[in-house]
């Protein structure tokens, strides 16, 4: 199966002048089973690709809702090697979008930079943003993310400064992912006021094509970034709803999406 | 085929001490630490800075501290010389203290107004809050929910003091997800907002700011063991937590190659999952707020719990100026138990007159292991970290355990 790659996907958005629509979720929450149902159900309902978080122990950029929804994988016990598996299993059964993992570096440090990006390459992802790696620090990560031809997502915050931007910018060979807020992950009722003079200037001075999350939630907050990034995440908002919903919680993700693509 | 890295005690730019420290935080927290370590840079070259602070340790924190020569208590051991180096004595009973005022000089400098701190134990909570208070500042203090309910009189006295305690309820509820619970404050709030780190670790520049917070206890120590004994001691001998006391009283001794250094880790129950905080016995290199060090961590690299009888040893993660110090060989890490440590507790207590906190305990418990095989003229220093007020309740319920055992 050929799998469009990250950068292309928001390309292709781009040039059709809309935002991609980017789920993410956590991987083995409640379990392993349930996470290649939901997965299908985003793909099923519309999702451009999916960021699949890695659960972690200590997830500091992370707010109560994925803190939780780690804690439950974990409890349900999630590894590294078995969110493979399961992205494996979801390709099997067709998942045929593009898929990022999102993860903490300790458990991709532990396993190994080249184990790691060839074991991400072998179950299928596309690429990987690792929270707590500024590409400052990621030399022998990027170069074993390359030999195995995966792609690099970095974060950019509205604190980072034009220096700092640039090298994330060059780091980036998937897409940028802006935080949209100084903050962790999780709903929030409005979007900052200046969120989108904001992404036009980073599209303006960014060579990668940019995503946006942190705080995206509801079905106006996806239709006011449509066409002003390259990319929407939303997170917090589906964890939850797989929270509520647990094994049973494909159904109601993919009718949350739907909702929250048509507005 | 590698020889052993050389020592370095100053990190690099990038903030490593050899192969440890570093600055791994999400993207949000790297202008803040990139101030901070600038902010921090400005003001250890203002010779007014370093004055304030030590007017400060002088007439607020009481020091400098003794360097007691525990006599009835090496006479109980029959070997080395011991002498204690009495920061039980310092203000709020522990060196926490400090670190607390150092920091919210520079909070101060900064036109910071809202502290925030994690604790363990609660002692840096005690101390961040009494700093705060004695500078008119709003403070609040992170604490794993089960540490706030076995270090009850610590929570009662940071609300004394006007801060506010936080419960932490994610994760192992203890010291390691009050620090990434401020991590999360301090990300939600970084323009009025100062993060006051309670030991030598986290992302750069913490572990050497607080190092050179805490350094003041070596640098005591060694001018009064010169005067007292007219040389250096032959050994050092510190309870490691995140490290900030023993990378304090050893910093004063790191370049003097002849003495030894040891740090004393929480052996817990036993050397097994879940049941100590002995990194350099039971751990491995990772990647932990903020900084690569080692922790303890599974088959999968997730934080392991950890075990202690004191609240302020039981973290997974060691500073990185420590795990460098292992590593090039310049100090050496060992571990107390359990029950070793509180058996120390009770002997100094009943030899000196002194109720230490049961994370220094550790300490003295090496040292009443080691002390019997050295000879008299061997001079031992043990850092007294803290006074052992605070662990009264859990020592009660500790031992009434234990009787139940029997």
């Amino acid at each position: 199966m050929t799998v469009k790659p990250l950068r292309q996907t928001l390309l292709d958005a781009r040039a059709a002048k809309r935002a991609a629509f980017i789920p993410f979720v956590m991987a083995g929450d409640p379990d392993m089973a349930a996470s290649v149902e939901i997965l299908l159900a985003l793909q099923e309902s519309g999702a451009a690709a999916i960021e699949l978080g890695v659960p972690f122990s200590d997830p500091v950029a992370d707010g109560e809702t994925v803190q939780r929804a780690a804690e439950r994988a974990l409890a349900a016990g999630a590894t590294l090697a078995g969110v493979f598996d399961m992205l494996a299993s979801a390709r099997a059964r067709g998942l045929s979008i593009p898929v990022c993992l999102f993860s903490y570096l300790n458990p991709v440090f532990y396993m190994g930079y080249a184990a790691f990006a060839a074991a991400a390459r072998k179950a299928g992802a596309q690429g990987a943003l690792i929270v707590d790696l500024p590409p400052e620090a990621a030399d022998d990560y990027l170069t074993a993310m390359k030999a195995e031809g995966m792609e690099t997502v970095f974060l950019c915050s509205p604190t980072t400064s034009a220096e700092r931007l640039s090298r994330i910018d060059a780091a980036s060979s998937g897409f940028v992912y802006y935080v949209s807020r100084e903050g962790v992950t999780g709903a929030q009722e409005n979007l900052p006021a200046s969120l989108g003079e904001k992404l036009a200037a980073l599209r303006a001075t960014l060579q990668s094509p940019l995503a946006v999350g942190f705080g995206i939630s509801t079905p106006a907050h996806v239709k006011a970034l449509e066409g002003a990034a390259d990319a929407v995440v939303v997170g917090s908002a589906l964890v939850k709803t797989i929270a509520a919903h647990g094994k049973e919680a494909a159904s109601a993700i993919a009718k949350q999406v739907k909702d929250l693509r048509a507005a | 085929m590698s020889a052993k890295p050389k020592f370095q005690s100053i990190p690099d730019g990038a903030g490593f001490y050899g192969d440890f420290g570093g600055r791994f935080v999400p993207d949000t927290l790297v202008a803040p630490l990139e101030e901070l370590e600038k902010a921090y840079a400005a003001a250890a070259a203002d010779e007014s800075f370093w004055a304030e602070f030590n007017r400060l340790l002088a007439e607020f924190v009481g020091r400098e501290t003794p360097l007691q020569h525990a006599a009835r208590l090496s006479a109980h051991l029959g070997g080395a010389k011991i002498y204690l180096k009495r920061e039980d004595l310092a203000h709020t009973g522990a060196h926490k203290i400090n670190n607390a005022i150092g920091q919210i000089l520079l909070a101060q400098r900064m036109g910071k107004k809202r502290i925030i701190a994690e604790t363990g134990a609660g002692q840096h909570g005690v101390a961040t809050a009494t700093a705060a208070a004695a500078f008119g500042l709003q403070c609040i203090v992170y604490m794993g929910a089960d540490d706030m309910a076995r270090q009850e009189p610590n929570v009662y006295r940071m609300r004394l003091l006007g801060a506010e305690v936080v419960p932490v309820t994610s994760g192992s509820r203890t010291l390691k997800d009050a620090v990434s619970e401020a991590m999360r404050d301090w990300v939600s709030h970084v323009h009025d907002t100062y993060y006051l780190l309670g030991s030598a670790l986290g992302p750069h520049p913490y572990p050497r700011m607080v190092r050179d917070f805490q350094s003041v206890i070596g640098t005591e120590a060694r001018a009064q063991i010169l005067a007292a004994e007219g040389r250096l001691p032959d050994s050092v001998v510190a309870c490691v937590g995140g490290g900030s006391n023993a990378i304090g009283i050893f910093s004063g001794f790191i370049d003097d190659e002849s003495v030894k250094l040891t740090g004393v880790e929480a052996g817990g129950t036993a050397i097994a999952k879940g049941q100590h905080a002995a990194r350099f016995s039971g751990g491995s290199t990772g990647i932990f707020q903020g900084m690569k060090t080692v922790i303890l961590q599974d088959g999968d690299g997730q934080a392991e719990p950890t075990h202690s009888v004191s609240a302020g040893l039981d973290y997974t993660g060691v500073g990185p100026e420590h795990a460098h110090l292992q590593a090039t060989g310049r100090a050496d890490y060992t571990y107390a138990a359990d029950d070793d440590a509180v058996a120390a507790l009770h002997l100094l207590a009943r030899s000196e007159g002194i109720i230490c906190a049961l994370e220094s305990a550790h300490a003295v418990a090496h040292a009443v292991k080691a002390a019997p095989k050295l000879p008299k003229e061997h001079i031992m220093i043990v850092n007294l970290s803290g006074r052992g007020d605070k662990d009264i309740g859990i020592l009660r319920a500790y031992e009434e355990n234990k009787n139940h055992d029997r």
